[in-house]
């Protein structure tokens, strides 16, 4: 019941302002000062604000502020400065030569942070952002180069791609499909002696034979001694690094149906100067010749 | 005749459905048909059931009692239901984002999942809260019926349709790809018609009130519902390519769109997220720890103020993009005003407990408002400081924002529903008292630390994202990729979903309690609330 009689809290010894509803009551408290100033600290900023900074929308225009600022001027400006501050080294990059780049530290490393920055958006997804590849996608940081770890073979690959359809120069090969040529149990002799050249074979009985149809079929690529040919884009057999997964089982498969990696030409893309940059880089992670 | 209306209007419906089905211009539309029409055949089919061919007569038990209540009854269970699968769903997306593998195409995709964990907590769950609480509280703080008699079942049970129309729509693939705005016209339709009997019953109850003056509780009610009508309509203006097809186009375009939508989003945070539930505050805090309200002068300050400059504040969305300096500039102003005529709900809230303040040893439900109020003032501190463009400059598109709608949905949201929900159950039901109230202790400290764990979680990952997108080295070079800030995430989502396992499981003893108080049970504890002080929980 709203009694018309102000009330008294018992508790806090407040008034209430006489309404009650439900059972509940009103105190008539004022307003903490702390919240009203504060409540007004703000109105003053804002309108401050508003005064500095564009605000109010007029019939033609909104007005500009007293300070004349505007996003898209702050923006132009910061990326004039960014500009600035790479000026002289980008039309470098763009005019030099790979080696006349490398023979400059300063260019160089301007290089390596431009390569990996434009690594990250276009390379990494199929290398990694660490650059150490995966299972059909090869690792950059070591020194196994299937067709040359120099900074202009790089270049070359980067530009042109590998099998790419539709780019004259692209880097072409293809081992042939050797289960069409071969008896199963010659295939299975190969594999056990390429194992063997950095393991254990699962039949030493095996290897000889193996040895064998190797340099009946096989040398021809990857060379006598197995350790490749950059000519032919082969990989090295005789060391621990498996581009097509590791075992037995996988060296079986690759040779009796072998999968052919693409990767796509990058000069049209993103242009000459960015894949020079990304050559430098990538030759910096560690295995560059 | 009851019920016979009912029941032939519902199967005149499902005929209609059954029709759009078959025309359907395409394939999305007319399954989602089918699953209006299965709905509303099942309810024609329960109806059907009760249908009694005595006249009405005027000694109708649920016309006998004073309050119309059979329906907050329902809108309560609704609140527990909707609560428990929105939480879930939520856990499940934050764990799709750490396991990318849980994607289940095409329906349960992460792009399909997110609008069911957004609509099903705000929408289901913070609607039926607020509807239910609305028609609860105006009733007894307008010593009158509810008005339009059966109108409050419409809302009831149209409101439930439209949360299952938006949420099948959305597996289907059905969106118009508005932040919570994502169901298509013809849902936006149904919801508009079921919205504007809201508003009927609310306003019509108000106009028959006994008592003289209009409390603070339906002031914040009346602005969140004639509020919401507005951005909803405005909002989800669009032309349908067909009328039986379930693609339609926004009124507006570009930046004019993108303004219209956040102008709408945020609101819908404003008034649907902060109003409605301040106004569940000032019922049910009162009530439960039995004091009056701090004061009134503030509760019409704040109120107005709140109302007033919320309205504005949609722009900071939309900082640093096309949208005019000059509108972004008053989003952010008004967005640091906001912050004190926030706070005075806070106030109000928490000063209310003066003389009282032993309660929240003693009384898990007043200790779960407590924190809610507590959240929200944090909240609500964090969202204007977040408004400023130089701090929105590294937050925006963070997992920071995330965790600041979190921080004030689970805290604020969850919280004031969970006490209301316990206040409102033993009443209800005529129980002497909950089920458990240890279970409520326990419910508590999972819900604060499932909150905690989220939010800070999401602080540091927010931050981490931001620091990583803009940082570049002395060559003027970006270090990071995008994918890169992804991948160190893995750790912070994995976290998060953890917090979120933590809140769900809370919600899951709640809805256990809540049953058990309903079916009438009474829990053998050591201590009860007047016996003795709850044993001091684990800090």
């Amino acid at each position: 019941m709203a009694d018309e009689h102000k009330h008294v809290d018992e508790v806090s010894g407040v008034e209430t302002t006489g309404h009650e509803w439900d059972g509940i009551r009103e105190l008539n408290n004022p307003m903490p000062r702390w919240w009203l100033y504060s409540f007004y600290a703000t109105i003053i900023w804002a309108i401050g604000y508003a005064i500095a900074y564009p605000s109010w929308p007029m019939l033609t225009e909104a007005t500009r502020g007293v300070l004349g600022y505007s996003s898209r001027a702050e923006v132009t400006a910061e990326l004039s400065d960014a500009k600035a501050a790479q000026a002289g080294n980008v039309e470098r990059i763009a005019s030099d030569k790979i080696e006349d780049i490398m023979a400059d530290p300063e260019l160089r490393q301007f290089a390596i942070s431009a390569g990996a920055s434009a690594f990250k958006v276009n390379c990494a997804q199929c290398h990694g952002s660490g650059a150490a590849g995966g299972k059909g996608f090869p690792n950059l940081n070591d020194d196994e180069w299937l067709w040359g770890g120099k900074p202009e073979e790089i270049y070359q690959t980067i530009a042109h791609g590998i099998r790419h359809a539709g780019d004259g120069e692209t880097r072409v090969s293809e081992m042939p499909a050797f289960g069409d040529m071969l008896a199963p149990e010659e295939i299975r002799a190969t594999a056990a002696y390429v194992a063997s050249l950095t393991g254990t074979p699962s039949s030493p009985a095996l290897v000889e034979p193996g040895k064998q149809v190797f340099a009946d079929n096989c040398a021809s690529c990857h060379g006598a001694d197995a350790k490749g040919s950059r000519e032919f884009g082969a990989p090295n057999l005789a060391d621990a690094i498996w581009l097509k997964g590791e075992g037995e089982q996988a060296i079986i498969d690759q040779m009796r149906l072998p999968k052919h990696g693409v990767m796509p030409a990058w000069l049209q893309r993103i242009g000459d100067p960015v894949v020079k940059e990304l050559a430098i880089f990538v030759h910096s992670l560690g295995g560059g010749e | 005749m009851k019920h016979t209306v009912e029941m032939v209007v519902l199967a005149v419906g499902a005929f209609l459905a059954l029709v759009g089905a078959g025309f359907a211009q395409d394939r999305l539309f007319g399954a989602h048909m089918w699953v209006l029409f299965f709905v509303l055949l099942g309810g024609t089919l329960v109806l059907m059931r009760r249908v009694d061919f005595r006249p009405a007569v005027a000694g109708h038990p649920s016309l006998r009692s004073e309050y119309f209540d059979e329906v907050v009854k329902y809108g309560v269970i609704a609140t527990v239901f909707w609560g428990v699968v929105g939480f879930l769903v939520g856990d499940v997306v934050a764990l799709q984002l750490a396991f990318p593998d849980l994607n289940v195409e095409p329906w349960f995709n992460f792009g399909r999942m997110r609008p069911l964990h957004t609509s099903a907590v705000i929408f289901a769950f913070g609607g039926n809260a607020l509807i239910a609480t609305s028609f609860y509280v105006v009733q007894r703080t307008s010593r009158a019926r509810l008005f339009g008699g059966d109108l409050g079942w419409f809302v009831f049970w149209g409101y439930q349709l439209f949360i299952v129309l938006a949420a099948t729509g959305y597996l289907l693939g059905i969106t118009q790809s508005r932040e919570y705005a994502e169901p298509e016209w013809y849902v936006d339709l149904w919801l508009t018609v079921v919205w504007v009997a809201y508003l009927v019953v609310f306003l019509g109850t108000i106009l028959k009130r006994k008592e003289p003056h209009i409390y603070v509780a339906n002031w914040f009610y009346l602005g969140f519902i004639v509020t919401i009508a507005m951005l909803h309509v405005v909002n989800n203006l669009a032309v349908p390519v067909s009328f039986l097809g379930s693609k339609s186009y926004s009124a507006f375009s570009g930046v004019q769109d993108a303004l219209t939508q956040w102008w709408y989003g945020h609101n819908a945070v404003g008034f649907f997220l902060t109003a409605g539930f301040l106004a569940m505050m000032y019922y049910f805090i009162p009530k439960q720890v039995n004091r009056p309200v701090y004061s009134y002068r503030l509760s019409i300050i704040h109120f107005w103020a709140l109302i007033f400059m919320y309205i504005w504040a949609g722009p900071h969305h939309l900082h640093y993009t096309a949208l005019p300096d000059w509108a972004q500039t008053l989003g952010m102003v008004f967005s640091v005003m906001l912050w004190m005529p926030s706070w005075g709900g806070m106030i109000n809230g928490l000063m209310t407990l003066s003389g009282a303040w032993d309660k929240v040893r003693t009384d898990p439900i007043v200790r779960m408002m407590v924190m809610a109020v507590a959240f929200y003032g944090m909240a609500t501190f964090e969202g204007p400081m977040m408004s400023i463009k130089t701090v929105n400059s590294l937050s925006h598109y963070t997992d920071w924002t995330i965790g600041h709608v979190h921080s004030g949905a689970l805290g604020w949201n969850g919280l004031i529903t969970f006490g209301a929900i316990y206040y409102l159950v033993p009443k209800l039901w005529n129980r002497k008292r909950l089920y458990s109230l240890q279970m409520v202790n326990w419910h508590f400290w999972l819900a604060t630390l499932g909150i905690v764990v989220y939010a800070a979680t999401m602080w540091v990952a927010g931050i981490q994202q931001g620091l990583m997108w803009r940082e570049y080295d002395d060559q003027g070079f970006l270090v990071y990729s995008f994918a890169e800030s992804v991948a160190a995430m893995f750790p912070y989502y994995v976290m998060r979903a953890a917090g979120g396992a933590l809140f769900l499981s809370g919600a899951v003893i709640m809805a256990f309690n809540v049953t058990m108080t309903i079916l009438g049970r009474v829990r053998d504890e050591a201590a009860t609330l007047d016996a003795a002080p709850m044993p001091a929980p684990a800090e």
